[in-house]
């Protein structure tokens, strides 16, 4: 018998299908860690069928907004994000790498103007997805470590 | 109406082969009205923004004498002492301002990226006059320009970059612009002042073949077009160790003499010790006229998105 390492939740959200060993950079993105107010449960290097190893985050009593699943999109593409609600799978969602990151990065440049008291958001052009590589629309510099640089 | 009508020039990247040679053609029918010789109010009753957030006489000056000799009118700031900038007015709200009482805007900024946000912030075209670390597309056509009239073409001209090419912005689009044009690209620099791997990729998808080399002696018998930047004394901690790099990519008539008679050299000025003086009186010095190039490059540029039809 297979042996349930983690058990189902209620209501919230099921980040499933993310690579081996990106977990803890996607609980980074949402931002757990300071002051979290229901359970997450982290498994790591779960056995996948269609991937080999995996990596999968519960979060209860919380569904992900736009941004934060397009922020996940970012560094774990092939994630699927599912949200439960009363035990069941209300909503599944595949994620898209979007063709530009507007507002969830933060330019590496210290010097671009978009690191300054101006009325714009931050966006970065996807030049390639696999590997994924970002360009700042404004200074034109590649971000080199894209996770260190999530807003 | 030109596609060029209206048009934002932010970095040469935004230029297609076809849209640099139309301004380099434009650029030399604007030559007699450059040097006085003929007149023309093709852009009368238009007006230019020059805003400078820091000075850079020479292309303020450029851009300045290029829109009066067409006719039109300038008005602007020489750097950002006095006006509203120092009040802590953000660039997005100036260039909304400047938008009312200009037909066009050449912007001068310190910051990388400047330019682009504040074609994002009006509808007039606007031209990147510098932008901190970043672009200078109209330093870059001025040395396209000298190269096409001196040479007569790009293709296949073997073109050396030397001195520091890591930090040097205008050796970056130059190089970006040669390999779309077809040029045969030499980068001699220091070791620690290399160019960038990003723009040797980029030559690479031009599927052309470039060189790197440390010493000029080895590359300037082959040469068309040694362009000369200067190595900044802050980019070595020890000043011995920079008078040593410096005094090696110095250009002096002993290291000409093998080279061939229609060598031009180029520098983007100003220069300190790069160049020997003595070489200014030989046929392969152009950097004076290469500076001089900057206001008929600055006419076609503003003639062809102003409309003017000179």
């Amino acid at each position: 018998m297979r042996e349930l390492r983690v058990t189902p939740i209620k209501n919230g959200t099921v980040i499933d299908h993310i690579p081996a060993g990106l977990a803890l950079k996607v609980l980074k993105i949402l931002g757990i860690g300071d002051s979290v107010t229901s359970t997450v449960t982290v498994a790591m290097h779960v056995p996948s069928q269609a991937m080999g190893w995996k990596d999968i985050v519960k979060v209860e009593d919380r569904e992900l907004a736009a941004r934060e699943i397009d922020k996940i999109a970012l560094i774990a593409p092939s994630a699927t994000v599912n949200v439960i609600r009363n035990y069941n799978v209300a909503e599944k969602r595949h994620l898209t790498l979007p063709d530009r990151a507007i507002g969830i990065l933060r330019c590496a440049n210290p010097n671009c103007i978009s690191n300054v008291r101006e009325p714009i958001e931050s966006t970065f052009v996807v030049r390639s997805k696999n590997p994924l590589r970002v360009v700042c629309k404004y200074c034109d510099r590649e971000l080199e470590d894209i996770v260190a640089h999530i807003l | 109406m030109s596609a060029f009508q209206g048009r934002d020039v932010l970095s040469i990247r935004d230029l297609s082969r076809a849209d640099i040679q139309l301004v380099l053609r434009t650029a030399r029918k604007m030559v007699p009205i450059a040097v006085g010789e003929k007149r023309s109010r093709a852009l009368e009753g238009k007006i230019l923004s020059t805003i400078f957030y820091e000075p850079s006489t020479r292309t303020r000056l450029s851009f300045e004498s290029a829109m009066a000799r067409l006719g039109g009118r300038v008005l602007g700031f020489s750097s950002a002492e006095g006006t509203s900038v120092q009040k802590g007015e953000t660039l997005a709200d100036t260039i909304r301002m400047v938008e009312a009482y200009s037909d066009a805007i050449v912007l001068r900024h310190p910051q990388e990226g400047a330019a682009r946000l504040a074609a994002d912030f009006t509808e007039k075209p606007v031209i990147n006059a510098g932008d901190g670390a970043g672009q200078h597309p109209t330093q870059t056509l001025q040395d396209l320009y000298t190269i096409w009239d001196e040479r007569g073409s790009f293709e296949g001209q073997n073109v050396v970059l030397v001195g520091d090419l890591k930090y040097g912005r205008t050796v970056h689009s130059l190089a970006y612009a040669l390999a779309e044009l077809g040029s045969h690209l030499t980068f001699v620099s220091p070791p620690t002042l290399e160019m960038p791997t990003e723009i040797l990729e980029h030559v690479k998808e031009r599927g052309l073949s470039f060189r790197i080399a440390h010493g000029l002696e080895e590359v300037v018998r082959d040469a068309d077009v040694l362009y000369v930047t200067r190595i900044q004394k802050e980019r070595f901690p020890d000043p011995q160790e920079y008078e040593k790099v410096a005094g090696s990519y110095r250009i002096e008539m002993d290291l000409l003499r093998d080279a061939k008679r229609g060598l031009i050299v180029m520098h983007p000025l100003p220069r300190v010790t790069e160049i020997a003086p003595d070489v200014d009186r030989t046929k392969h010095a152009v950097y004076f006229k290469q500076a001089f190039n900057g206001v008929p490059v600055r006419m076609a540029l503003l003639d062809l998105i102003l409309g003017g039809g000179a």
